[in-house]
């Protein structure tokens, strides 16, 4: 889903310019003649909106429908007759104390992520266009190294790395056999620095980019004017690169809120006593590992209802400040 | 915003029109059988072990004795790996055309399988099979569900307590004889030798904190009329909880550490040498054979709260069962008494060390291999196994009681707290499964 989000993105652009061409770019044309009937352009869009359909608004039908039913392995291989429950796996759901403990978790974690990521990829970007072209080509081939590692991989590799007894991280912090994932936060911290390590090339990469297309003389201009990086990032670059920035924080808060495997295994399975739950482990031990597909289901529309509000919200928030995307 | 309601209501209008024209509904598959053929191609589906080259030859011959016998028969068997086997095996009983005739299962699972409608009950062929008298009443009891038989043991598995002889005779100490005397012996192992555990223990270890809770007379929880309670939160059981829980610390195994191992974590520790003491089942005995204390150490019973007694292990292993999908029925039966038969679990002990479930093989076993001993002896003593409840899976996967020690071990609740609540969750899964 977070690649739809992205390819959304520009789609809508000519979309709302042809609706209202005035206001968005008076250079476009304002209205070309029509040539053919009213279905034109619904046929050329009919390949696109079945695959779209078949893709994801059915899964989602799908999800709906089973998060309304009685639906554990029993119903799917046939030993028992499913029936519907109405809202009752909602209603098991919210009375769950420990899913409101979940879901706090996993928005302060998921939001610290978010921002972490986009610190730290920003000022890398930044700092690559000011840096010569060797370390550039390192700190880039770092990064793609980063983001080539699949996920487990890397969360393996780093619980490694601060292992209570080999880790050579403990080593070199004098920590003794301090245990990362003993403690809830320092767990958490552990989890985020692997989550912000292998998210922060996209950002770079992508805001690095940006940078690039930015005018030279406009930056030129500023550093004349006397301006510092910082002065520079938040005066200049950051609103020409607005566009960039909303796509990627968005990209990010869809990942980093529905984090899995670097939970699931860097915590086993979701730390001490549950204590690193985040939604996404917590609907995986619900659906899969308990089969009860229906009240996973439940979650999973929560999931999405969440992701839906953040993501309008934010675009809200844009739009009232005058600002198209 | 027009274009896109309209983008939005032909999308809706579209997806409507594909799904009258497919399922509406989740699916639900009909596992039950159509025919019992008897002959044509037989499929099974056995663990893939860590070392399966043995057991392969092992079950090769018995296939082979198998498709001599009844003439028109084939048998493919497969072999799947453990880390993925629940959804192999849910994945078979939801599409019954690519499931195969015949299961190895583990025996914990029996229950929840039969509720999903996967396994035949095969309770008059069981009846009416002569080598089955044998069958110790636990392994009996693990493919059992509501009286009716679902399956025959395989092997059963169960734990005892591994310990170093070197240390111990360093320390001039002996094997403990009691509950208290092995928790004050591994704390002062621990004082002695701070770089071992006295005990290794896990949070996670559910299997070896459960001979502790029956030790002291608790239970999981008890049957009426056909529906399970939990008693994970009673006198009794609460007093194991303690005991159990009292060996994490600095004392003995710190909780930084011990909270989040399961079994195979305190064995490995054991195999490295850095623990004194372990509790690792038969199973166990390759991989600390493969360690580096290897000639060093010895295995006793796990003692009870007196001289002489012994804590009730628990009774794992493996079964085999027939699918109720099956078309082979017939065929499918006699092959599993091939395989779960005596023959070939006199082989597959000498093979791959798996305990048989028949008394009198097990005897002979002990008798070539004895460092099954102790834990024939433990069997012996009397093992127990978790409620033959559907629910038992959920409890399992949803991870109740391993929170239930972590959380004490933590220090996030007290024993009473957090056996209620694990008491709570078990009574929730017990009530959805009826």
């Amino acid at each position: 889903m977070a690649y739809k989000t992205a390819a959304a993105e520009p789609a809508a652009v000519p979309a709302r310019a042809a609706a209202h061409p005035p206001r968005t770019n008076p250079r476009l044309p304002v209205k070309l003649p029509r040539r053919g009937g009213a279905s034109t352009p619904w046929l050329y869009l009919a390949p696109a909106l079945v695959v779209l359909a078949g893709l994801l608004v059915y899964p989602i039908y799908q999800l709906g429908l089973i998060s309304l039913l009685e639906y554990t392995q029993a119903q799917v291989s046939g030993g028992e007759p499913t029936t519907f429950q109405g809202l009752g796996n909602y209603r098991t759901l919210l009375a769950d104390s420990q899913f409101w403990q979940v879901l706090l978790a996993t928005l302060v974690f998921a939001a610290a992520c978010v921002l972490a990521t986009l610190a730290v990829g920003c000022t890398l970007a930044v700092l690559l266009t000011r840096v010569r072209a060797l370390p550039r080509l390192a700190l880039m081939l770092a990064a793609l190294g980063a983001w080539a590692t699949p996920a487990i991989t890397g969360s393996t590799v780093w619980v490694f790395l601060f292992d209570p007894d080999y880790g050579p991280v403990n080593r070199i912090l004098r920590l003794g056999d301090f245990s990362w994932t003993y403690g809830r936060f320092s767990a958490f911290a552990l989890v985020l620095f692997e989550v912000v390590w292998c998210s922060f090339p996209f950002v770079m990469v992508t805001v690095y980019a940006g940078i690039r297309a930015i005018p030279e003389e406009v930056l030129e201009a500023a550093s004349l004017d006397g301006a510092s990086a910082w002065r520079i990032w938040r005066s200049v670059m950051a609103p020409m690169l607005r566009p960039i920035l909303v796509v990627v924080t968005i990209q990010s808060i869809i990942w980093d809120f529905k984090v899995f495997t670097q939970i699931y295994v860097m915590t086993n399975g979701g730390g001490i006593a549950g204590q690193n739950l985040v939604l996404n482990v917590y609907a995986y031990q619900k659906a899969f590992a308990s089969s009860q597909y229906s009240l996973g289901s439940a979650i999973g529309v929560v999931m999405l209802l969440i992701l839906l509000a953040v993501t309008l919200v934010h675009l809200r928030l844009l739009r009232r400040q005058g600002e198209e995307i | 915003m027009k274009l896109i309601s309209r983008i939005l209501a032909t999308a809706a209008t579209l997806a409507l029109a594909g799904l009258t024209a497919t399922a509406c509904a989740p699916q639900t598959s009909d596992t039950g059988a159509q025919q019992d053929d008897k002959s044509g191609t037989l499929r099974i589906w056995l663990f893939q072990e860590v070392n399966n080259k043995p057991k392969q030859q092992v079950v090769d011959a018995a296939v082979a004795a198998f498709e001599k016998s009844h003439r028109g028969a084939e048998v493919e068997v497969e072999y799947i790996p453990v880390e993925t086997r629940t959804q192999r095996i849910k994945a078979a009983f939801n599409d019954p055309k690519s499931a195969p005739d015949l299961i190895e299962y583990g025996n914990t699972d029996t229950a929840g399988y039969v509720k999903d409608g996967g396994l035949a009950d095969i309770t008059a062929e069981f009846g009416a099979w002569d080598e089955a008298e044998d069958t110790d009443p636990t392994a009996k009891q693990s493919v059992t569900v509501d009286g009716k038989i679902y399956g025959a043991p395989l092997f059963v598995g169960v734990r005892a307590l591994y310990y170093r002889t070197d240390v111990f005779k360093d320390l001039g100490i002996e094997a403990p004889k009691t509950q208290d005397e092995l928790i004050t012996t591994a704390k002062r192992i621990h004082r002695a030798k701070p770089d071992l555990y006295g005990l290794a223990v896990g949070g996670a270890y559910t299997y070896g904190a459960m001979p502790f809770i029956w030790a002291h007379g608790g239970e999981l929880a008890e049957e009426s009329g056909g529906s399970y309670t939990s008693a994970i939160d009673s006198a009794a059981a609460q007093k194991g909880i303690k005991a159990y829980t009292s060996l994490f610390g600095d004392d003995n195994c710190p909780a930084a550490k011990c909270a989040s191992m399961g079994g195979n974590a305190t064995v490995t520790a054991f195999a490295s040498g850095k623990a004194a003491m372990a509790i690792g089942g038969d199973f166990s005995h390759q991989a600390v054979e493969a360690g580096t204390v290897k000639g060093r150490y010895a295995v006793v019973p796990l003692p009870g709260l007196k001289a002489g007694e012994i804590a009730p292990a628990f009774a794992g292993g493996n079964n085999l069962g027939v699918l109720k999908s099956s078309s082979h029925r017939t065929l499918a039966v006699d092959l599993m008494k091939q395989l779960a038969g005596k023959e070939t679990q006199g082989q597959l002990f000498d093979a791959m060390g798996f305990l048989p479930t028949y008394t009198d093989v097990r005897t002979e076993a002990a008798k070539k291999q004895p460092f099954v001993e102790p834990f024939i002896e433990t069997l012996g003593a009397g093992a127990k196994f978790v409620p033959a409840s559907p629910a038992w899976g959920r409890i399992d996967a949803s991870l109740v009681l391993p929170t239930m020690f972590q959380e004490v071990v933590s220090g996030k609740k007290d024993v009473p707290a957090a056996a209620g609540d694990a008491a709570k969750k078990m009574n929730a899964a017990f009530t959805d499964a009826g």
